[in-house]
């Protein structure tokens, strides 16, 4: 199984993990991410040091998702089937909403199936890290002192690059 | 035809979702064409540095070629998962 979905509606992660369990007598591991609407801001300013104002003004209050209809479907799909030919992988599926969210809500669910769960693990980090690098999705967070969009993370462009080194997976 | 779609920040900065051009035979030759038509402005919000191209979808070069009935989208590095 590979199923992609772009949607506005909330996910139920019991019955997703249930469907990969059920795929094949061989499942010997499932692994999941699930991304949630946190009150943290997504990018405070450059620099190391830079520490979140824990001030409520500044928390998240919501996130828009904003995506590439198409495009966003296509990128996921090809960073699935690099997943597909990196590990032996039994199933995978992942969601990623848009639309208006708010403060506590899932964002994103990754479940992979495999045998065993060293292939499960690292399909699961590699599906999220080229996921926030490559698939064309945009936030827009409000606070109590406005809206704004976030910027891209060095950070996540590093966790993208460190599986290119490290073809031997 | 070209139909040329800007996301998120850029859709904002420059106030147009989406445009058609007659023609353009590049990326590179396409934003002239946009940048002469509406001015500075969109110079600096479309070259950008770290503005991304995608020509039908895939990411491109400004140096890609165009032909009729291409979709070239201007967007920010993306931000999603």
């Amino acid at each position: 199984m590979n199923e992609v979905s772009v949607q506005i509606e909330d996910f139920d992660t019991g019955v997703e993990t249930t469907r990969l369990r059920a795929l094949s007598a061989h499942t010997g591991a499932i692994a999941t991410f699930i991304g949630v609407v946190s009150e943290n801001v997504g990018v405070i300013s450059e620099g190391i040091g830079a520490v979140s104002d824990s001030n409520e003004n500044s928390r998240i209050v919501s996130l828009y998702l904003e995506h590439y209809p198409g495009m966003t479907e296509k990128s996921i799909a090809a960073i699935v089937q690099q997943t597909q030919q990196r590990w032996p992988l039994l199933g995978v599926r992942v969601i990623h909403r848009i639309g208006e969210l708010q403060r506590g809500e899932q964002i994103v669910f990754v479940g992979v199936s495999s045998r065993h769960r060293g292939a499960a693990f690292d399909a699961c980090e590699f599906i999220m890290d080229y996921l926030k690098t490559r698939a064309p999705f945009w936030k827009k967070e409000t606070t109590q002192n406005g809206v704004h969009w976030v910027d891209a993370r060095a950070s996540d462009c590093a966790a993208a690059k460190r599986w290119e080194s490290n073809d031997s997976a | 035809m070209i139909n040329v779609l800007f996301f998120a920040r850029i859709r904002e900065q420059l106030g147009v979702a989406q445009l058609t051009i007659e023609r353009a035979d590049s990326v590179a030759q396409l934003l002239e064409h946009l940048v002469a038509k509406n001015g500075d402005v969109w110079a600096e919000v479309l070259c950008a540095p770290n503005v991304i191209v995608a020509v039908n979808q895939e990411v491109a070069e400004h140096t890609s070629e165009l032909h009729n009935g291409d979709e070239v989208a201007f967007f920010p590095p993306v931000t999603g998962g």
